[in-house]
């Protein structure tokens, strides 16, 4: 078992994540550490519990033992989080889901406003701009006022990357980012990875595309039945 | 009226049971020889003997009586004349526990269920002046007039030899008014329908324009207290149905087994049952006003209706909407009133507008709680006109008018919902 590391500057930790459902044991004691500014790929077939880690780093999903630490909010198997500690861990996880899931009833730049106005209290004039200038990083300022069913699978996703970026979380996780994409938007999303790294973003994605993983992850983590191997 | 209906169609061949004689159903109807004298008399509680004698002492008043008959036409007339306002029953009983209950001043009925009431309720007095004189005939179809004539000529027999007279002794309906009207008959001398009601309010003469003229602003007027009932009712449902909702969805076990039995009790028993429950089995607890009992009850039922919708609606919001609104660190709460309700009322918006326009027809049930909706009104004019095309006619392109923009405005959201401009 490998892909913990020594540094001090370590954004997430992850240490013997044990998770069930049931019977089955999906998680079987999962420990790696993710760095400020990589970008780790976790891969693996399905139903290894590459979804899993991401849904229990974001605080989606309880687990029964093992413990996660990401920039410095810590929480534990066994018991439910405590309410504080998931409205702290919810500023520090971006997440993007693989099918976007972004709000149907609001245009792409609501979706982008709606956790800094409402979860975060920022004003909404400053929220606007700063949504307006992720759109713009992401080159879809001219979508900011169309719904989410009128944009393409490429566009749909930059826009859920630009929404859970809005709160600036030092980790952004994202599952199966290139599942829908053609060659081409998957090069755009890779480069767009990229810039965020060089940045200083950190990026831990779950993905079961090989060659992706091999152009972009500044490392790899490998999965099967429930554990990193 | 139904009888009238009933007879004028096929299924029976003569009606007979407190049948008033009418100028309308004289006109519509193969109408018998009148059998009984009536008058009709004001019955007031103890207490106002003294004070309410006649329907000019009533001004301001609600006085009660049975829709559709000649009494509820002189109160009609009395309206306009007096400033009492009528108030139309369904049944000869509830007008006279109303009265002794305070819900209305008097009552306007045949002296013959006035006195058959008197003997079960306690209270009230009836007040000796007449009013006006009316008389019960039989009916039977207008082709049917040999029928009737035969009919004719055993109510004179029976007038002759004393037959009337011993049945309605025996029924305790036996008066002096009785013999001088037998006699006027046996003698060949026409009877008026009705003494005391002015003949000029009747509309059976008019034609079918000045009938639709003078009934056009209570119909209009019936059509506000339909569209107010159910724009209030419906109002109230949509906030009781948003609350059970949201109770079922997010509330623990014992809320939810609760509000599921109150859904399953407003929707397993008859809406006109629990209107019933509520105006009349609770009076002695709780008096509503007639209006207000009326809205209760349709908000409470269709709640349930509408608690269905929105549940059915905030669960088919996708597990990832929500999850995707946490991971941002919106709040319960704030999931439910920025992501999942905002999404919900867009899939529960179109069997809302349904619900609505249900509504607003079974409103039209309210009317056994007196309060004069719509097709109420139409059943009036009806009566009065002895026939329903005309009443009918109106009465549907009222309840179109109000429908079909509620169904067109709901057809336009819904088209801005899905296909939003950008």
């Amino acid at each position: 078992m490998s892909g913990t590391t020594e540094s001090g500057n370590v954004v997430l930790r992850i240490d013997d994540l044990q998770l069930r459902r049931g019977a089955r044991t999906v998680l079987a004691g999962v420990t790696f550490g993710v760095e400020r500014g990589e970008l780790v790929t976790i891969m693996g077939p399905s139903g290894s519990g590459k979804t899993t880690i991401l849904r229990a780093v974001a605080g989606l999903e309880p687990f029964h033992r093992g413990g996660i630490d990401v920039d410095g909010v810590t929480f534990a198997g066994g018991a439910p989080v405590h309410r504080e500690t998931l409205r702290q861990l919810r500023r520090k996880v971006g997440m993007v889901f693989q099918f976007h899931c972004l709000f149907e009833h609001l245009s792409a730049l609501q979706n982008i406003c709606l956790a800094p106005v409402h979860a975060h209290g920022v004003k909404p004039d400053a929220a606007r701009r700063r949504a307006r200038e992720l759109l713009q990083t992401f080159g879809i300022e001219h979508r900011a006022d169309a719904f989410p069913r009128e944009l393409s699978g490429g566009e749909a996703q930059r826009v859920a990357i630009a929404r859970a970026l809005a709160v600036d979380p030092p980790l952004l996780l994202m599952d199966e980012p290139t599942a829908s994409l053609d060659p081409q938007r998957r090069g755009e999303l890779g480069e767009l990875l990229r810039r965020l790294r060089d940045q200083g973003r950190t990026l831990l994605l779950a993905t079961h595309d090989e060659d992706f993983a091999r152009e972009f992850a500044t490392r790899v983590l490998r999965m099967r039945d429930g554990v990193v191997v | 009226m139904s009888i009238d209906l009933s007879i004028a169609r096929g299924d029976a061949d003569i009606g007979l049971s407190g049948i008033e004689d009418t100028p309308a159903r004289r006109t519509t109807l193969a109408v018998t020889l009148p059998y009984y004298e009536f008058r009709e008399v004001l019955s007031v509680r103890d207490g106002d003997a003294a004070r309410f004698r006649t329907l000019a002492d009533l001004a301001g008043r609600s006085v009660a009586t049975l829709g559709g008959t000649i009494a509820y036409e002189i109160l009609l007339g009395a309206e306009r004349q007096h400033g009492i306002h009528a108030v139309s029953y369904e049944d000869d009983v509830h007008p006279y526990s109303d009265l002794v209950l305070g819900r209305v001043d008097a009552v306007l009925l045949d002296h013959v269920l006035a006195e058959r009431r008197q003997r079960t309720i306690a209270g009230f007095t009836i007040q000796p002046q007449t009013v006006a004189i009316g008389h019960y005939v039989g009916v039977l179809a207008a082709g049917n007039s040999p029928l009737r004539d035969a009919m004719n000529e055993i109510l004179r027999g029976a007038m002759r030899d004393g037959t009337l007279e011993r049945i309605l002794r025996e029924w305790r309906v036996w008066n002096d008014d009785q013999p001088t009207l037998y006699a006027k008959l046996l003698a060949g001398e026409p009877v008026q329908p009705v003494i005391g009601l002015d003949p000029s309010t009747s509309v059976v003469t008019l034609t079918k324009w000045d009938a639709a003229r003078r009934y056009f602003p209570s119909l209009l007027r019936a059509s506000v207290i339909t569209l107010a009932l159910s724009c209030l009712s419906m109002a109230l449902a949509v906030g009781i149905g948003v609350v059970i909702a949201t109770g079922r969805v997010y509330g623990g076990p014992p809320v939810r087994g609760l509000l599921l039995a109150y859904v399953e009790l407003m929707r397993g028993t008859p809406i006109l049952l629990q209107l019933f429950v509520l105006y009349y089995g609770l009076a002695a607890a709780i008096r509503l006003p007639a209006f207000g009992a009326a809205l209760l009850g349709l908000a409470l039922n269709y709640a349930a209706y509408e608690s269905e919708i929105y549940r059915a609606a905030l669960e088919a919001v996708s597990t990832g909407q929500l999850e995707a609104a946490r991971t941002l660190g919106l709040t319960e709460r704030q999931v439910l009133t920025l992501v999942r309700a905002p999404q919900a009322f867009r899939l529960a918006l179109a069997p809302m507008t349904n619900d609505f326009v249900a509504l607003l027809k079974d409103s039209s049930l309210v009317s056994v709680l007196t309060v004069l909706e719509l097709t109420k009104q139409t059943q009036i004019f009806a009566t009065n006109l002895g026939s329903w095309v005309l009443p009918g006619t109106l009465c549907a392109a009222l309840y179109l008018l109000m429908s079909l923009p509620l169904a067109a405005l709901a057809r336009r959201l819904e088209r801005r919902w899905k296909t939003p401009s950008t």
